[in-house]
Formats: C-alpha cells, sequence, structure tokens
C-alpha cells in the first residue's frame, strides 16, 4: 500500500513541476536564512554565516537533484528530457530527421504492403481440416504436360484407388436467375457427390450431397453459399427443402455453406449442383470429355509419390478397359499428375509473386543501409557533442538511453507514417492485382508483418544510432574535444563509402528489373493482336429459359438482338461471337481435312460467329470470301480459317476449296464435308504473348449447336463506354429475361489479358524509383557531409589558386566514382539475377543490352545531380571566410 | 570528521519520525539540529540529505507538512506526524529494539561459553 500510494504521487510529481520546485526553493531558502540566523548569532559575519551553512546543507542544486530524483520517477523524467532533447534536435535539423523517417516509412510500408499480400496467396495453408492432405489431380498428356480429367477416369480411380480417401470432379456452371431484379448470371459449379467430403466441409444448414444425388438423370437440387444465400434469399432459415427456378428448371434447396467456407477450386462459385454423369460410361458420351477439374484427399500417412505411383498405374488399366472411350476424345492419357492444392492453385502467380518479393527484399535492404548510412554521418557530426557529454559526467547509460530514444523516435515516427502507408498500398495493389491471383479476398495489411518489418528498421536504427556513444567511450575526450569537431576518421569514411556503393549496387538490380519488364510489355502491346480494338465494346449474352432449347429459336434470338443492336444511334456494325478474343474464353475443337487422313485430332479455336464478325472486327480478309447471311442451315457447309493454319497445312496455298469435317463426331462416316471458302488475318486468341492462332470459322447455324452463351462485338463511331445501358437496353427489348455480363471495352480486354505482367511492371517500377531516390540520397548524403569536413581544405586549395570548376570536379569526380563502382557490382547483379524474371518477360532477353546501357545512363545520370549540389556548394567557399574560420 | 558516522538511511527516517513525536511539529532544518544534538555530534549529516527522506516519508503518508512561521518569525514549512507515522514508529523502534539486542548478545564477549 505504501509504495503503491508514494509510486502514485512519484507518477504525479511529473506534471506540475514549476510549482514544486519553486516551493521546495523556498523551503530550502527558509532552510538557510535560519542556519544563518543561528550562525550570526553565534558570532559569524553574515558572509561567512551563509557559506557555512550552505556547505552543512551540502550545495543548493545537488540537494535540489536529491529532491526531484525522490520527487519524481528518475527514468521517466530522464526520459521527458531526452524526448524534449530530442525533438529540439530533429527541429534544429529537419533535413536529416525528415530523410530518416522517410526512407524508415517506405521501406516498412512496402515491405508490409507486399508480405501482406503474398503472404495468404502463396504461405497461408488453405482453409480445410489437414489441408496438406488435399491434392489436385490431372491426366497428363503429350510432353508431360497437364490437362483436364475425363469422368471415366474419376469414376474408375474412385472405385480402386488406395491412396485417396475421397476423389472429386468439378466442373463450372453458370446458371441464371430471374427475379425481381435484373436477370442474374450466377457462377457455380457441378460437383460429384463428395466435393464437399474431399475438402472436409459439411453444409452448416441442411445436408451435404449424397451418392444418391448425384446419379444420371437424378433430382435437381442444389447447395448454397452463405453469401448468395443472403443476397438472394434474405438469408431465410426456412430455405432448405424449398424449391428455386434456375435456368427455367426448379431445384430443391439441399443446405446452405457455413460463412467461412472458401471455394478454392473456382474460387468465385456461389452455388452447387450434383454432376449427374452417367456412370455406365457410354464410349461417345460425355464422360469421356477431358473438361473436369479432380481434387482428392489422400489417407493419412499416404505421400504425394506414393499417391501418384499409383493413380499412373491405374491410369493405365483403365486406358486399356476403356480404349474405345478415351480414343473418341484423342486416346487415353499418358498417365497422372499429383500435386498438392494449395502448390496447384498458386503455381501460376508462383514466379510472379517471388520476384516482387525479391524486389521488395531489395527495396527493404536499400532502405536499411540508408539509414546506417544516415545515422553514421550523423552521429560523426555529433562525436564532439558526446565527448563534451561525457567530459562533464553523462555516464554511459545515460548517453545510451539518451540515443536509444532518439532512435526509436525516428523509428516510430516512420513506422506509423509506413502503415498509413501500407494500408494505402495493399488498398493499390488490390486493386492492381490479376483476376487470376488466388485468395485473394483473404488479403488485408497483416500486423504481424507490420512489427516484423518495424522491429527490423528499429533494430538498425538502434544498432547504428548507438555507434556515437562508443566513440564517446573509447576516445579520450580530451582529444576529441580538441579534434575538429567536422572531421571523421578515414575508416568510417571507407564503411559509409562501401554502403554507397552497396545502395548503387542494388538500385541497379530493381532498375534492370524494371527495364526488362517495362520493355517486354512495349513489345507485348505492341504485337497485332489481329483486329482493331478501338471503338469495341463487348458484353456476353445468355439466353435464358426452355423455350431456347430449339436450336432455331435460340437463333432467331440472337439474330433479333442484333438487328435491335443495329438500331441503335451511335452502332456503326455489331456481331455475336462463340468466343471472344483475349477475354479468358479458350475453346478448341476439332479439324479432319480430307487431304490430311493421318491428322484427324487436330484442334485450332472455334468461333461460331454472325457473318458481320470479320468486318466488326476489323479482321482482314486474305484470300477467298467472308461468311455471308446465306450460310444457313440447310446451306452446303461454308468454314472459314486462319491463315497461319492454312499456311501449316497446305504451303503451296492451295486452301481454298479444301473440303473438312469439323467437331463432335468426327469420325462417323455419314458426317458431311464442308468448305473452306476464306482465309482471314491471324487473331490472338489466349494471350498477346502465345503464338496460337489456328482459328475456323461457322456461322452459328452451320454448327452441331447454336451456342447459348454468345459474345456482343459492337464497333461504335464514337466512345464505345458509355453505350453500353443503351446497347443493353436493346438486348432487352427482345427478351427481357437474357442475363448480360462481362461488359467491356475490347481495349480494356486486351489491357487486362495482361493484367498480371502489368502487376509485376508496376510494382517493379515502384521498387525502381525507390532504389534510386534512395541512391541517390546517400551519394548525396557522403559528398555533403565530405563537403562540410573539408570546407577547410577547399579554402586551402582556392587561396592556391583553383578554380570553382576544379573544385566542383573534385567533388563530382569522387562522387561519380562511387557510382561506376556501385553500377559495376550492380550490373554483375543482375546479370546473375534477372533470369529469375524469365517467367515475366517476352522477347526481351534477361541480359538485353538496350535495358542495360539505358538503366545505367539513367542512374548515372541521377547520381550526377546528387553530386553536383553538394559539388556546387564546395566551388562557392569563399577561402578567405574559411581559413579565418579555424 | 574521520571519526563521525555517517547517517544510514533507514535509520534517518526513524530518527525523523522519532523527532517528530518528542518535540511535535517542527521545520526541517529544526529536524536536523535535534538530530545531531542528540546524536552528540557524532553523525555527519548533510542537513540536504534530509529533505529527500522527508519527502519519501510525506509520500508514504507518514508525515504531513504544511507552511508555518518559524519561533524567530521566519516563513518555514513544518512537518508534523500523522496516525500512520506514529504506528510506522512505534514498529520501527519495537524492530530495531530487536535486532540491536540481538546483536548484542552475539556481540558481547563470553556468552558463547554458556
Amino acid at each position: 500500500m505504501k509504495t503503491l500510494r508514494s509510486m502514485a504521487l512519484r507518477f504525479a510529481g511529473l506534471f506540475r513541476k514549476e510549482r514544486r520546485e519553486q516551493e521546495f526553493a523556498d523551503e530550502i531558502e527558509s532552510h538557510l536564512q535560519m542556519q544563518v540566523d543561528d550562525n550570526v548569532r553565534a558570532g559569524m559575519t553574515p558572509v561567512e554565516a551563509r557559506r557555512t551553512a550552505l556547505l552543512k546543507l551540502g550545495g543548493i542544486e545537488q540537494t535540489k537533484q536529491a529532491y526531484r530524483e525522490r520527487g519524481t520517477v528518475p527514468f521517466l523524467e530522464t526520459l521527458r528530457q531526452d524526448l524534449h532533447f530530442a525533438f529540439r534536435q530533429f527541429r534544429k535539423n529537419p533535413g536529416f530527421a525528415l530523410t530518416a523517417i522517410i526512407i524508415l516509412a517506405l521501406g516498412i510500408g512496402a515491405s508490409t504492403a507486399i508480405f501482406s499480400a503474398v503472404n495468404p496467396v502463396i504461405f497461408r495453408s488453405l482453409p480445410y481440416p489437414n489441408a496438406d492432405r488435399v491434392m489436385k489431380l490431372w491426366e497428363m498428356r503429350r510432353g508431360d504436360l497437364p490437362m483436364y480429367v475425363t469422368y471415366a477416369t474419376y469414376h474408375g480411380m474412385r472405385e480402386r484407388s488406395r491412396s485417396f480417401e475421397w476423389l472429386a470432379v468439378v466442373k463450372a456452371w453458370q446458371p441464371a436467375m430471374i427475379g425481381t431484379r435484373e436477370p442474374e448470371r450466377l457462377e457455380g459449379e457441378r460437383v460429384s457427390f463428395d466435393y464437399f467430403r474431399v475438402l472436409s466441409v459439411e453444409p452448416a444448414l441442411g445436408r451435404n450431397f449424397e451418392r444418391a444425388d448425384d446419379r444420371h438423370k437424378g433430382p435437381n437440387v442444389v447447395i448454397l453459399s452463405d453469401g448468395l444465400w443472403r443476397r438472394r434469399f434474405g438469408a431465410d432459415p426456412g430455405i432448405v427443402g424449398r424449391q428455386i427456378t434456375l435456368d427455367d428448371n426448379l431445384y430443391t434447396v439441399l443446405g446452405v455453406m457455413p460463412r467461412s467456407f472458401e471455394n478454392v477450386v473456382g474460387g468465385s462459385a456461389e452455388l452447387w449442383a450434383p454432376l449427374q454423369y452417367d456412370d455406365s460410361l457410354p464410349s461417345d458420351g460425355r464422360e469421356f470429355g477431358h473438361h473436369l477439374q479432380m481434387i482428392g484427399r489422400l489417407r493419412p500417412h499416404v505421400s504425394t509419390h506414393d499417391a501418384g505411383n499409383e493413380s499412373r498405374v491405374m491410369m493405365q488399366t483403365l486406358g486399356q478397359m476403356y480404349a474405345k472411350g478415351y480414343d473418341s476424345s484423342g486416346g487415353a492419357p499418358k498417365g497422372m499428375l499429383v500435386y498438392p492444392l494449395q502448390k496447384d492453385i498458386t503455381r501460376d502467380v508462383r514466379p510472379v509473386l517471388y520476384a516482387i518479393l525479391g524486389g521488395v527484399a531489395l527495396v527493404l535492404l536499400i532502405a536499411c543501409v540508408n539509414v546506417t548510412n544516415l545515422l553514421l554521418a550523423r552521429g560523426a557530426q555529433r562525436r564532439a557533442e558526446f565527448a563534451m557529454r561525457a567530459a562533464v559526467g553523462a555516464g554511459r547509460a545515460r548517453l545510451l538511453q539518451q540515443l536509444v530514444t532518439e532512435s526509436l523516435l525516428l523509428a516510430l515516427a516512420g513506422g506509423a507514417i509506413g502503415m498509413l502507408l501500407a494500408e494505402a498500398g495493399v488498398r493499390i495493389l488490390l486493386a492492381l492485382s490479376p483476376a487470376e491471383l488466388p485468395r485473394k479476398e483473404l488479403i488485408h495489411l497483416d500486423p504481424a508483418v507490420f512489427l516484423f518489418a518495424l522491429m527490423m528498421t528499429t533494430l538498425v536504427g538502434i544498432f547504428v544510432g548507438i555507434i556515437p556513444a562508443f566513440y564517446a567511450w573509447h576516445t579520450d575526450p580530451h582529444t576529441a574535444l580538441q579534434e575538429n569537431s567536422r572531421t571523421t576518421s578515414s575508416s568510417q569514411q571507407l564503411t559509409r563509402r562501401t554502403l554507397v556503393v552497396a545502395e548503387v549496387a542494388i538500385a541497379l538490380v530493381l532498375l534492370v528489373s524494371a527495364g526488362l519488364q517495362l520493355r517486354s510489355i512495349r513489345r507485348l502491346f505492341a504485337m497485332p493482336a489481329g483486329f482493331d480494338s478501338s471503338h469495341l465494346l463487348t458484353m456476353q449474352v445468355q439466353e435464358y429459359g426452355k423455350r431456347f432449347d430449339d436450336n432455331k429459336v435460340r437463333a432467331r434470338f440472337y439474330e433479333r438482338a442484333l438487328g435491335a443492336v443495329r438500331e441503335v444511334p451511335g452502332v456503326e456494325a455489331a456481331a455475336f461471337t462463340s468466343q471472344l478474343p483475349l477475354s479468358g474464353d479458350s475453346e478448341t475443337n476439332s479439324l479432319y481435312f480430307e487431304a490430311c487422313p493421318n491428322d484427324k485430332a487436330l484442334g485450332a479455336y472455334r468461333y461460331g460467329v454472325s457473318p458481320d464478325y470479320f468486318t466488326t472486327m476489323h479482321i482482314p480478309l486474305l484470300r477467298g470470301r467472308l461468311l455471308t447471311e446465306n450460310d444457313r442451315a440447310e446451306m452446303p457447309g461454308a468454314v472459314v480459317i486462319s491463315e497461319s493454319l492454312a499456311n501449316r497445312l497446305f504451303p503451296a496455298g492451295n486452301a481454298l476449296g479444301q473440303r473438312v469435317r469439323m467437331g463432335p463426331d468426327i469420325d462417323r462416316p455419314d458426317r458431311p464435308w464442308q468448305a473452306i471458302v476464306g482465309i482471314v488475318g491471324d487473331v490472338k486468341q489466349e494471350s498477346l504473348a502465345t503464338d496460337d492462332p489456328a482459328a475456323f470459322y461457322t456461322t452459328p447455324t452451320q454448327w452441331a449447336w447454336v451456342d447459348p452463351v454468345q459474345s456482343l462485338v459492337v464497333r461504335t463511331q464514337g466512345d464505345p463506354a458509355p453505350m453500353a445501358t443503351a446497347i443493353r437496353r436493346a438486348i432487352w427489348s427482345v427478351d427481357k429475361d437474357e442475363p448480360i455480363v462481362r461488359v467491356a471495352t475490347l481495349q480494356n480486354l486486351v489491357i487486362a489479358s495482361e493484367a498480371e505482367r502489368r502487376f509485376a511492371l508496376v510494382l517493379f517500377e515502384a521498387f525502381a524509383l525507390a532504389g534510386l531516390v534512395l541512391a541517390a540520397t546517400g551519394i548525396y548524403g557522403v559528398l555533403s557531409g565530405s563537403v562540410t569536413e573539408r570546407t577547410r581544405e577547399i579554402g586551402v586549395r582556392a587561396a592556391l589558386g583553383a578554380s570553382p570548376a576544379n573544385i566542383l570536379s573534385l567533388f563530382v569526380g569522387q562522387g561519380m566514382k562511387l557510382t561506376v563502382v556501385g553500377a559495376v557490382i550492380g550490373i554483375l547483379g543482375a546479370l546473375a539475377t534477372s533470369r529469375a524474371l524469365l517467367t515475366l518477360l517476352f522477347s526481351v532477353s534477361a541480359t538485353d543490352p538496350v535495358t542495360y546501357a539505358g538503366v545505367t545512363l539513367l542512374l548515372a545520370a541521377v547520381a550526377a545531380v546528387a553530386c553536383w549540389i553538394p559539388a556546387r556548394r564546395a566551388a562557392r567557399v569563399d577561402p578567405a571566410i574559411t581559413l579565418r574560420a579555424e | 570528521m574521520a571519526d563521525k558516522k555517517d547517517v544510514w538511511q533507514g535509520t534517518l527516517a526513524l530518527m525523523v519520525l522519532k523527532t517528530l513525536q518528542t518535540l511535535g511539529p517542527l521545520h526541517g532544518y529544526g529536524i536536523a539540529r535535534r538530530i545531531e544534538q542528540i546524536s552528540g555530534d557524532m553523525l555527519s549529516l548533510n542537513y540536504g540529505t534530509l529533505y529527500p527522506a522527508l519527502l519519501k516519508l510525506e509520500q508514504e503518508g507518514s508525515i504531513t507538512s504544511e507552511w508555518g512561521v518559524s519561533e524567530n518569525n521566519r516563513k518555514a514549512k513544518f512537518y508534523r506526524l500523522t496516525r500512520a507515522g506514529r504506528k510506522q514508529l512505534e514498529q520501527e523502534a519495537r524492530e530495531w529494539e530487536q535486532t540491536t539486542s540481538i546483536l548484542a548478545r552475539f556481540l558481547s564477549p563470553g556468552e558463547e561459553q554458556a
């Protein structure tokens, strides 16, 4: 109790100090007066009396100090003093404090933002029980590459596998839902009954799928996600057992998944229905189509390796058992590939993210080096100050405490601003991030990462910050005070120069990385896409309702919709296509040319297009004719193929008029032959970077079916974006129930198709800029310090006849020497590391001389400016003033 | 000076409390003089060291202080024992007596043979 009470009073003593000090001064004064009275009475002179009284007291200041220490908490009291002093120091030298804080904030902010974004994507384990046992399985095609799995493979493996506890297959499903609002197309999945069992997640409401739900022609049942249940059904607790309408069919709701359920396979799916394929595996059915994704849960203590081996052996057995079925879709797979799901979903983005992690690590490193350098320079300037403090009796602990306080203050300020930067950075990253980035919704500012970055920079700050204190202890205060306060030891100079060289080298590596990517993306967007993307608007239209089950009705709807769109003012041309270039669509189908009987399963992109598609997209006709309104179902089949397909098969240039069979049932001899009527320019389908333009085009009615989902492309006279509303209204004027999605300008689609590269590029540009600025700051700092220290020498030189130009070149030369050494090391470093960027590069080699030369020049130019500013100061030194000043 | 004893901090507090109990409210100078007199000038007391001790006792609630006028008409701060201070004095005095008597027995010659 007693201690508590006195502690409280002592903390209280930290406040209202002036009054208390005054009161104690009064008390001491009255004490002295009383003794002086006594002494005078004892016969001393007043002067002697006061002197004796003071002696007896032991000194006024000492007494006050002892009283003060008892009156407050000494540690906090000195901390208060230190903070006060530190603030004064920073105010006196705001340049130093600001630079240090900005560097710290940049380092902490950038690394926190990046690690926050990358951590959940790459490192956080999947949100399922024993997630490490969940595998992704692929069939293996030629070249040991993965491809989608057939239902037959799933069915066979499910019955035979000992390695897997559960296996499941899943495919995308996009049912439409109409209601009081605009028709909506939902993202869903058709899954085998054991899908949620592989993931070990049960519905929160209702029940899971049972085997009986997943039989051929089974009941229409559906499980909803928590999000859809809340959004469309108001979180109705009685939803289970109710019927909802999807695609004009009634579905019974079986259950609702828990809110925490994260659907890693097929991300945005909001509802699931059973697959309901035919377990009798008809050899000409979809059961042998490679279009399913397969996942599996390993039994405990089974390794990925063993599961892979078992699956390969099983695949061989199945290949023999169902030879006929597999042959209908290009032959039995060569084997199976088994990967942990975690690895599988991040496979495409991992190289990019690792490159970005490497980049931000370099930025953090350069920030640490820079802060070190800054504090070293500052410490050197303050050596005399600390020698002085030591000389007048400041103890080691006291000096340390003050320096640590200053460093911590800087770190805290840097951390606070860094936190804001990180918060903004995470938002920017999310806005920029490519759509394929998995588990994006988990990305948020990670406090653990923030603390880590804060600690890193703070530790560096404290460690470097206390160096002046060591100098103060180890040098005799006498010599330190005598020594010119502005000179630094040569070993320290060397350290600082080495650090600057390191900064320049790291900055160059970052610049090379950014430069290579910049050139890649320039080349990429300079690649001809094969069509003119300006003034093109696109949207995807899906038919809805049983009345469209008839191909003819469906075709008529699209024709009428096209007519309505053409009526909209400002529309120049419009067409429908079954798939749109550079939009993520990817459908290939088989071709069989009469002239090439051995090449039966030739694959090419298949487009079902309305005749105006080529003129709308500005795809050039090279030979023959385009498709016309006359190419209807009852007319002889007409096919247009791409230039590269024509050249590949018919190098002699005789492609026109060749006869071809297309699509499913290619083998059936009763299938009619169709004729090649025209050859058009190549169009990039998947990506500007890939060379994949083998393609063929037919009218919708001359293909085996009329596609239920088609993309409208509209060429407009003016800016296409504002016309979207009018065009949508035109389509709904034909039928108001048709969902319309993916409304975008073609130009934006093309840019989005390279989102991953752009994402990495933007980040590396930011890193490189940060590196460049930091390196320039470093050069400037060292040179500026050097000019200050050598003012006297400069004065002597000037007095002896050196012209300002001589002195300017002396200092610029000194700075540029460091730059050159750093640049050479940086180039070597970049040559060694830029191969890590290979996946991000396009038609630019990792050792591209133009990039290396360009960024080196840029760096040299910036360094020259950083040298020139302090050098100019040196050149302006007036010898008369400096020499007198000593 | 060499034969004068420095005041040991713990005992200083006890002396202050005892002084205040005997003499009633008193200012710092008076307390210092009193301690010196009672000790028969055997103690060397820097008067200044008295004040942190007084502050500590006040923080712990054993004494309180208020400004008043001294016998020579000087303004001075007077310290007074509180109820808690009186209890503390009794207890510490008892403990001190015990300690000294134990030590005395230890140090007196011939005791251990008995």
